[in-house]
């Protein structure tokens, strides 16, 4: 069975160590702000909220994308960038309705999260469980997907 | 089942693919009159600046991916359509059935009545074989004059000034992309252009263009200034490429009217992308769009309803990334705002730093950034999810860079305990 990132937002303390763990595996520095996965923080209510790409089976990013430079990892059905081919046109950056891909200023090239190839290294920092890689179930993931997908009304007619 | 799909940019390609999956045993074939394989006019201002390859540009491999996928991929121009005998004439002569018939033809560049615009030293960009040219002739420390700020002239811009040429930009409009941006953002990326020691002039047309012998041309403004250039590139927007319906059953507006299902009236025919005047999410009106997004989104959905899976499509939504020399702006959906509306921006030209957002009750409707590169796709997630926002209007309202916190605590629960 395919696995996905399980992110329990209750058990979150906005440690960011995924945020680090994550910059340093893709960029080889420890740089909040060039990692993939972002904590969010909602002072109103005391609460965090880590969230990064669902690998939602639209690919909105991937249809968009006018180079084909987005495809899908058959082994862990993450939807990755091929920096080689992707231009730095953005257009994958709009499309995605759930905000998680991104320009790097830093690459000319689009970033988004590419689940370390089956090694989430966010999963892996998590002190608290917050953020687990486990199988794709009913997971907290798929709750998220299945919110998107009820709020996106363009999601249910190729469902 | 017969499908034929004549255009092979991005709306001809996916629907080529999604019929694929659709419907296995169908024959499907591409018909494009260009001599390349099928290729991306998005990625062309890449290609001008030696970031890609001809071969970047194409949509997919060419020798591997449409073999593999049994489609078809025709080189030839179409001649003639018959509804009736639900046939194609093509520009050898021959002739194609079909059962289904989908039109991807795209648009063409229009130009301005110009004097001067048969010049050799003046070209569109909208082709590859546009870009081979404009290669020649936009050599670095030469003069360039672009005719044309919009969306399509400042992705070229931001690629002239890369290959170091000396670059006047005209834009009839106020301010530049004035369809893209509101007065402020337009009035950002016009600052930073000149800061980066492009010559814009806005509120101003080209009045004519003259040689002026040695490959040399000038270019005569209506505020009375006159350049020399090497080379003029138009961008004065595109128009659908109908006229292979004109005499045809087959309804057509600004584009190819289509419905929900992106049917035109005749019910065997369908058309998606530039070419097609498509139901717009916002308005509900019939508009042509003419971007990536909708193109390959029109594709698929064409193509599901020509397999008889498809749905009733929602609307696309319109929406615009651009990246002006290092500065990159985006804007969606009713991004000018709507009657008895309310609004939030937050502007600070020094940093050239903008977000402007347009409610209708307590539903995002519109947006535009200047300066933003992280999570801007949300605002396409807040508008066409329609969310209420409830108390996050507020919020928005007081700090509307907030938009991903707006999104996450509207979507997700954020305690499940």
């Amino acid at each position: 069975m395919q696995k996905s990132l399980n992110i329990d937002p209750g058990k979150c303390t906005g440690c960011l160590q995924c945020e680090m763990a994550c910059s340093y595996e893709h960029t080889g520095t420890f740089n909040p702000s060039r990692s993939y996965i972002k904590v969010f923080t909602f002072h109103h209510e005391g609460r965090f909220a880590p969230y990064t790409c669902t690998q939602c089976d639209e690919a909105w990013c991937m249809r968009a994308c006018p180079v084909d430079a987005i495809t899908v990892d058959m082994a862990t059905g993450a939807k990755v960038i091929h920096d080689d081919k992707c231009v730095g046109c953005k257009v994958c950056t709009i499309a995605c309705p759930f905000g998680t891909v991104n320009y790097s200023q830093a690459t000319g090239k689009v970033v988004k999260c590419d689940l370390c190839g089956g090694d989430p290294q966010c999963a892996a920092a998590c002190p608290t469980d917050a953020i687990t890689y486990v199988d794709a179930d009913w997971t907290g993931y798929d709750r998220m997907l299945a919110s998107a997908a009820k709020s996106l009304p363009s999601a249910e007619a190729t469902a | 089942m017969q499908h034929l799909i004549i255009g092979a940019g991005p709306a001809g390609v996916v629907a080529a693919e999604t019929l694929r999956k659709a419907d296995p045993d169908a024959d499907i074939a591409i018909i494009g009159d260009e001599p390349e394989p099928p290729y991306s006019r998005m990625a062309i201002p890449y290609y001008l600046i030696n970031n890609i390859d001809e071969s970047g540009t194409y949509l997919r491999d060419p020798k591997q991916h449409f073999g593999d996928s049994n489609i078809e991929v025709v080189q030839q121009r179409v001649d003639k359509i018959d509804t009736k005998g639900k046939t194609v004439t093509l520009g050898d002569g021959s002739s194609r059935g079909y059962d289904k018939l989908l039109l991807a033809t795209g648009s063409h560049p229009i130009s301005p009545p110009i004097p001067g615009l048969d010049l050799p030293q003046v070209s569109s960009c909208w082709t590859l074989e546009d870009a081979r040219n404009i290669i020649k002739l936009a050599q670095p420390g030469s003069n360039v004059v672009l005719i044309g700020a919009g969306f399509i002239g400042c992705i070229i811009l931001e690629a002239l000034v890369k290959r170091g040429v000396n670059l006047a930009v005209v834009e009839m409009g106020n301010r530049m992309v004035p369809r893209m941006l509101d007065d402020k953002a337009g009035g950002l990326l016009e600052t930073w252009c000149k800061n980066k020691g492009i010559d814009v002039h806005t509120s101003c047309s080209v009045d004519g263009i003259s040689d002026s012998g040695d490959d040399q041309v000038e270019v005569s403004l209506s505020d009375g200034s006159k350049l020399g250039a090497a080379l003029v590139i138009t961008a004065t927007g595109v128009k659908a490429n109908t006229d292979l319906v004109a005499d045809s059953d087959i309804e057509v507006d600004q584009g190819i009217l289509v419905n929900r299902r992106m049917q035109t009236s005749n019910p065997d025919v369908y058309a998606a992308g530039d070419v097609a005047q498509g139901v717009d999410f916002s308005t509900g009106n019939f508009e042509v769009q003419a971007i990536q997004p909708t193109a390959t989104d029109h594709g698929r959905i064409a193509a599901l309803n020509m397999a008889g899976q498809g749905d009733e499509h929602h609307g696309t939504l319109n929406m615009n990334v651009l990246d002006t020399v290092g500065l990159i702006s985006c804007s969606f959906g009713l991004w000018m705002g709507v009657d008895g509306g309310e609004s939030a921006d937050l502007y600070n030209p020094e940093e050239f730093q903008y977000i402007n957002l347009q409610f209708d009750g307590d539903h995002l409707v519109g947006a535009s950034s200047v300066g933003k590169t992280q999570h801007v796709g949300v605002l396409r997630g807040l508008i066409e999810s329609r969310i209420h926002l409830g108390e996050w209007k507020q919020r928005l309202m007081q700090d509307p860079t907030a938009i991903m916190e707006a999104y996450v605590a509207c979507t997700q629960e954020l305690s499940y305990h």
